[in-house]
């Protein structure tokens, strides 16, 4: 889907601030934002579109089952996180590895989910507030919902301190937007008026399907039609991203009830390392898109600030350091123990984990035959 | 209150009531739970005293429903959502099996998930398709669930409390056929583990196990049995997941011959369950094969069928002939 007139878009292709009657609303608060903060934005893209191409390469290698690239929706991904306070709450889909790192998450907690090692596992009272990934499509954006309802039940939106108010941002994508999970969350969020905001990134592909698949409206109107203001951005804009992200969060913060962002970016990519996207899309198209990349246009506007060959050349040192120490620190990433199968799958004692872990270990120890066991438990 | 006369559904209100007052945490979620009570009026005045925000009228989706008590219990709180028929279930099913039941797996142990999903469920009360059906086997099936079910209102007031105090999600199934007979409610005692089962008749020479609706069916056949001569020791689960087999394999030791009960379709089923663990933990007691007594493997008939496809006494009887026959 191309942009639209009602796209908002606050820093063009070419790389300069765009003053439009849609904008105006936006640019004091980019107009508020230092060149250090301005600059932290472009090391983000940078930085994770090089542990993309490494974390990439790790699957190719054999180092990873799986890899889910995000080259392309750095700027819809990287506006929107450092949209968010800190004590607000993020609800990822799976994509969103720059999130997470702004977040604090360590990205090689997701490498090691990739490899096989966990289901996640992170705690996001310890991290800032970024939940886990959620596999099933669409599914988190209840979760969001709920939480987003128990804020408002604990009294902490519209209070009129925004220190003390919280609101929720939950990210999914167009292939989501057909999901029934997420018609009942827009359902949910309108009825209780919770603060938060969905932010759908507009990848223009689910897997194979392209979004005209899905629908054949823009997706932000999908909103409205649940009495949920709603508006459209330029995802390749990270200025956009950031402002409108901001300005929404703080309306939902402040008790006005949920809102919609619909990014519209593009997944340059595979859907994941076991996806062709050369069996179903064409090259046209994507060079279309590599036309309009996040980061260049980015960088273009950054150094008609001022800023200088040096910080580029510092990010793309950064970039190379990070992708080295997560190349290293995957290899020695060890594998868990069996029992751990057990000992989470109920938070209080339950008679089948106990049986089982206990009989896996006599088991397992029936092997070691200097130590003479038995698999029927006589091991002494 | 000591002991007093009460239906099963309102046992299970005088217990959500007392849970909402004993937690600020606590919240109900359901469609019609309002100023309605609920289609089973479980719910009755509760709004009413505890305001709309402990007792949440929800939009009419039951995924939405699950999917946001996940999200509250993420916040702090103890939801008890109520789904209106057992029949309605499996638009929530995804969200309770593989969200709700794992996230204390994915989590790593550093989140609990105190969820709460009350499910009227099971037969005889002459309703419409995809309202008498007895889906229990497709949560006990699910690794991260807890699934209890009642059978009669004492045990229902404490079970729903215990349930809700549970950090687990605990699948509450009600067997509708019990809501309205009274049966004396004890508030005095101290309850009793949410996971154990009981012997509710003492017997010699065959044990019935069953669960739910199918208790009060058990025990006629018990009387029938011992007026023929013959003495039956009945077993009531009430806990689907885990089982608490304890007072199972005491019984069957002493008895030798044990049928399982249930009004579910028999295949791959919680009497499938009982028996197998029966036939691998008591061999050497057995005099007879663990014989199942089930709902026919069919969609549950319309409804003037019913008492064809539900197991009745004169079927429990002819599995406890069928037994002694060995």
């Amino acid at each position: 889907m191309p942009y639209t007139a009602a796209t908002v878009q606050l820093l063009s292709r070419e790389g300069t601030l765009v003053t439009s009657d849609a904008s105006a609303e936006y640019l004091p608060l980019i107009e508020a934002l230092s060149d250090e903060e301005l600059q932290e934005f472009h090391r983000q893209m940078v930085v994770i579109r090089r542990i993309d191409v490494e974390a990439a390469n790790l699957q190719r290698q054999g180092q990873l089952a799986l890899w889910i690239p995000s080259l392309g929706q750095e700027a819809a991904q990287v506006g929107s996180a450092f949209a968010a306070r800190p004590h607000d709450h993020v609800f990822p889909a799976y994509r969103e590895h720059v999130v997470a790192r702004i977040r604090g998450i360590d990205t090689i907690k997701i490498i090691a989910m990739l490899r096989g090692l966990s289901h996640g596992g992170w705690d996001p009272k310890n991290n800032n507030n970024f939940h886990l990934y959620t596999l099933v499509i669409g599914s988190q954006t209840l979760h969001a919902t709920g939480y987003a309802m128990g804020i408002r039940l604990d009294g902490l939106m519209g209070t009129g301190n925004p220190s003390a108010d919280e609101a929720v941002i939950v990210y999914f994508g167009d292939g989501a937007s057909s999901q029934g999970d997420v018609s009942e969350a827009l359902v949910f969020a309108a009825s209780y008026q919770t603060p938060q905001v969905f932010f759908l990134q507009n990848n223009h592909w689910a897997i194979s399907v392209p979004v005209q698949r899905q629908s054949r409206t823009p997706l932000y109107l999908r909103g409205g039609g649940f009495g949920i203001p709603s508006v459209q951005i330029d995802g390749n804009d990270i200025l956009a991203s950031y402002a409108v992200t901001r300005s929404n969060l703080d309306s939902a913060r402040s008790g006005d009830g949920p809102r919609f962002i619909e990014a519209l970016t593009y997944r340059m990519g595979a859907h994941t390392t076991s996806d062709d996207p050369t069996k179903y899309r064409d090259a046209a198209e994507l060079e279309f898109w590599r036309n309009a990349d996040p980061i260049s246009r980015y960088e273009t506007f950054l150094r008609g600030r001022g800023a200088s060959d040096a910080f580029f050349a510092e990010v793309v040192a950064q970039g190379e350091d990070l992708a080295a120490d997560i190349r290293k620190r995957t290899l020695e990433l060890g594998v868990p123990e069996a029992s751990s199968m057990f000992t989470n799958v109920y938070s209080e004692p339950h008679p089948l984990m106990v049986e089982q872990q206990s009989w896996l270990e006599r088991y397992e120890t029936s092997f070691d035959v200097l130590a003479g066991g038995r698999p029927d438990g006589e091991h002494a | 209150m000591s002991v007093e006369s009460l239906s099963m559904a309102k046992a299970i209100n005088l217990g959500l009531r007392q849970a909402l007052l004993d937690d600020p945490k606590v919240l109900l979620m359901g469609e019609d739970i309002g100023p309605l009570g609920g289609v089973f009026r479980v719910t009755e005045g509760l709004q009413a005293e505890f305001g709309e925000n402990r007792v949440l009228d929800t939009p009419l989706a039951e995924s939405g429903i699950i999917g946001t008590a996940i999200g509250l219990a993420m916040r702090g709180y103890r939801p008890v959502c109520e789904i209106q028929f057992d029949g309605f279930i499996f638009p929530g099913f995804d969200q309770i099996t593989s969200q709700l039941a794992k996230l204390t797996n994915r989590h790593e142990g550093s989140l609990t998930m105190p969820v709460v999903i009350r499910v009227p469920y099971g037969g005889h009360i002459g309703a419409v398709e995809h309202h008498q059906e007895s889906p229990e086997a497709y949560f006990a099936h699910t690794a991260g669930l807890r699934s209890v079910t009642p059978s009669s209102p004492h045990d229902a007031y404490w079970m729903i409390q215990e349930a809700i105090a549970s950090n687990d999600p605990v699948m509450f199934f009600e067997p509708k056929s019990r809501y309205w007979p009274k049966g004396d409610v004890d508030d005095s005692e101290s309850g009793f583990p949410l996971h154990s089962s009981r012997v509710v008749r003492e017997g010699s020479e065959v044990t019935l196990v069953g669960y739910g609706p199918m208790i009060n069916v058990l025990l006629q056949a018990a009387e029938i049995a011992a007026a023929e001569g013959t003495s039956i020791e009945v077993i009531d689960l009430r806990s689907l997941s885990p089982i608490d087999y304890g007072p199972v394999m005491a019984s069957v030791q002493k008895t030798g011959r044990a049928v399982v009960a249930q009004e579910a379709p028999g295949f791959v089923s919680i009497g499938s369950e009982v028996a197998a663990t029966i036939t691998e933990r008591a061999f050497y007691s057995l005099e007879s094969p663990v014989l199942r007594v089930a709902g026919f493997d069919t969609p549950f008939p319309p409804a003037k069928l019913e008492t064809v496809y539900l197991p009745d006494v004169d079927r429990v009887l002819e599995a406890v002939d069928r037994a002694l026959a060995y």
